[in-house]
């Protein structure tokens, strides 16, 4: 079990540090002059050549890299060449945001999937199965923008149940904050649960096979208890797996679901980074959102490893 | 997004894929998907030879119009004509959801071969680069490009194809590693086959079905990639119109005329569905897992 986890640890650092070189890569190397843009098109060539020395700008690149590494090691992520805010800082004031968007459409989803699997499972075959399952595959057809349109009209235009964009801080009225949180949460919810669904029911119609479920039966024990109580736990593994892996991804926030919804989120900050070419917000977060997913991927793995023996024993 | 899913462990990726197989005993709704397709295809082929308004002249006269013998399907909010930018709309989406995964299918298919066939060193280090692309958040990079590079739908092709390179790399692997240890592979090499050839007429034949119906879903995924690059405005330069950039700005007269938002949405939905219809009927067709057993 040590050499699996050694064996995968070894394996994070390399990939981190090339996602950070490729990030490093595609910000310098682009074309644009980051101070120029900065001081516009009146400056003159000695204060744009003043502003590149004080941004560092006028180094080598793999000496700018490694700068750029050595403060990470030390938690140091830079600042912000727009505001001159510290990274880290901007980085976790929007974290919150994104880690309540990918609670709420989480649990959304799993509220969603798990009884429909269940009930299809128990029933496969059947009309409801068959139509759940044309439904989950529709879905997968809808990307997640033209979800967020399809809700804002439904809800926001046509019932005017929930406002269509804004935020409000949970500290200061937990009742708007949730009204604007739902359509952003159910719009990442309506994205998954098609694979939750699907992942869900064909474990569980494997599990409904096996004899201790006949034995369970034979005793007369109520569906409802045969399903929830003896089914679900074994046949959750994979279910659980694919939901850690969403959990990876949107840690990273939700680009454009906050951006349809205008949610201060690590997506938006993302976004803004690319528009106004702000690269040490930009290599920040990528960074961060890189080591967030790869780290929950680990993890997932790490936990399948445990549920599953024959995976950490398997031949590499 | 299923590119996403590929992201995954091995095991578990087998897992999903085993949750979806035979789900479809489509029969007439793969021949209405086909149907559907061919005829976008056509439209788009033959936009400029339709009796179509232009699809970028505005008639300020005329903005958010109800459909009419004049214009079919209405105009949008700038008193274009909504038909002709559905249809033209249709030939840009469609150059770019077919061209950006045949870089995909090459590059990555070629890679894919070579890893599972030659293992070793090469194979770990495919394996290694498709790990860093996909530990990359893809929107960053399409985003990124498309902000400095320029917004042009070249660009847009090769940063998508770029970016759909893994996903065919691991298809590709998966069905050589699969298909290499077959008897008639060991039959060629005894019989004194080249490298080369058992590698063009001996596994090419068999592992490019699987990669074939693999493009399918990759063109219907990468209509959605463009139709959200379109969304955030960094896709498809405007005033060309695009699917994704329609309803992007659809979304400010949703008060007004739902209808330029969602006809759009209508059109990109029906032909991803039917990319995804297709594309699973012939994957069901061509699981070299099935045929393997």
């Amino acid at each position: 079990m040590l050499g699996f986890i050694a064996y995968r640890l070894g394996y994070l650092v390399p990939v981190l540090l090339a996602v950070t070189l490729l990030t490093f890569l595609i910000a310098s190397l682009l074309p644009g002059d980051l101070a120029h843009a900065m001081l516009g098109d009146q400056a003159t060539p000695e204060a744009v050549e003043a502003l590149r020395r004080d941004m560092g700008l006028d180094q080598p690149l793999w000496w700018r890299y490694l700068n750029w590494l050595s403060g990470i090691v030390q938690g140091d992520f830079g600042r912000s060449f727009r505001t001159g805010e510290p990274v880290l800082r901007a980085i976790l004031a929007r974290l919150p945001v994104s880690l309540e968007l990918m609670l709420l459409a989480e649990v959304t989803a799993l509220a969603i999937s798990i009884p429909l699997a269940i009930h299809c499972a128990a029933n496969s075959g059947g009309a409801f199965d068959r139509v759940v399952t044309g439904l989950a595959f529709a879905k997968l057809s809808i990307p997640n923008f033209m979800a967020a349109i399809l809700l804002i009209y439904l809800f926001a235009v046509e019932l005017r149940w929930l406002p269509a964009t804004g935020y409000v801080p949970l500290d200061e009225d937990w009742l708007g904050n949730l009204r604007c949180m739902l359509l952003p949460a159910l719009t990442l919810a309506l994205a998954e649960w098609p694979v939750l669904m699907r992942v869900l029911r064909s474990d569980m119609i494997t599990v409904l096979q096996e004899d201790y479920i006949t034995m369970a039966r034979a005793k007369g024990l109520k569906s409802r208890r045969i399903l929830f109580v003896h089914a679900l736990k074994p046949s959750s593994l994979t279910l659980i797996t694919v939901a850690g892996i969403n959990v990876g991804r949107l840690i990273g926030g939700a680009v454009i679901v906050e951006y349809v919804f205008a949610l201060p989120g690590i997506g938006r900050l993302l976004l803004a980074a690319i528009y106004t070419r702000d690269f040490m917000i930009l290599q920040g977060v990528v960074l961060f959102v890189a080591t967030g997913f790869v780290i929950v991927n680990f993890l997932v793995d790490l936990l399948y490893a445990v549920l599953d023996p024959r995976i950490r024993h398997a031949p590499k | 997004m299923r590119l996403s899913e590929i992201a995954v462990p091995n095991t578990l990726l087998a897992r999903v894929a085993e949750a979806w197989a035979g789900v479809p005993a489509f029969g007439w709704l793969f021949w209405l998907a086909l149907a559907w397709i061919g005829m976008i295809v056509f439209a788009a082929g033959a936009a400029d030879l339709l009796p179509l308004p232009s699809p970028t002249d505005m008639d300020m006269l005329a903005r958010r119009a109800p459909s009419s013998f004049e214009h079919w399907l209405g105009t949008d909010r700038l008193g274009r004509d909504m038909l002709s930018r559905l249809v033209h709309g249709a030939r840009i989406s469609l150059t770019v959801a077919i061209l950006a995964p045949l870089i995909g299918l090459l590059i990555g298919g070629a890679l894919g071969i070579l890893a599972g066939y030659f293992r070793g060193q090469l194979e770990t280090l495919v394996v290694a680069g498709v790990d860093v692309l996909l530990a990359f958040p893809p929107l960053v990079l399409a985003l990124a490009v498309m902000a400095y590079l320029g917004q042009t739908v070249a660009n847009l092709t090769y940063i998508i194809g770029v970016l759909s390179i893994p996903a065919f790399t691991r298809v590709a692997r998966a069905a050589t590693l699969s298909i290499a240890k077959r008897e008639f592979i060991l039959a060629a090499r005894a019989m004194g086959a080249t490298e080369l050839r058992i590698l063009l007429r001996e596994l090419l034949p068999n592992v490019i079905l699987p990669l074939l119906a693999f493009f399918l879903l990759g063109v219907a995924v990468t209509i959605v990639v463009e139709g959200a690059l379109s969304f955030l405005g960094l896709g498809v330069p405007p005033p060309a119109p695009s699917w994704g950039g329609m309803i992007g700005e659809g979304r400010e007269s949703l008060e007004m005329a739902p209808r330029i938002a969602l006809l759009p949405a209508l059109f990109m939905f029906l032909t991803v569905l039917s990319f995804n219809v297709v594309g699973d009927t012939l994957r069901a067709h061509t699981d070299p897992r099935q045929g393997a057993a």
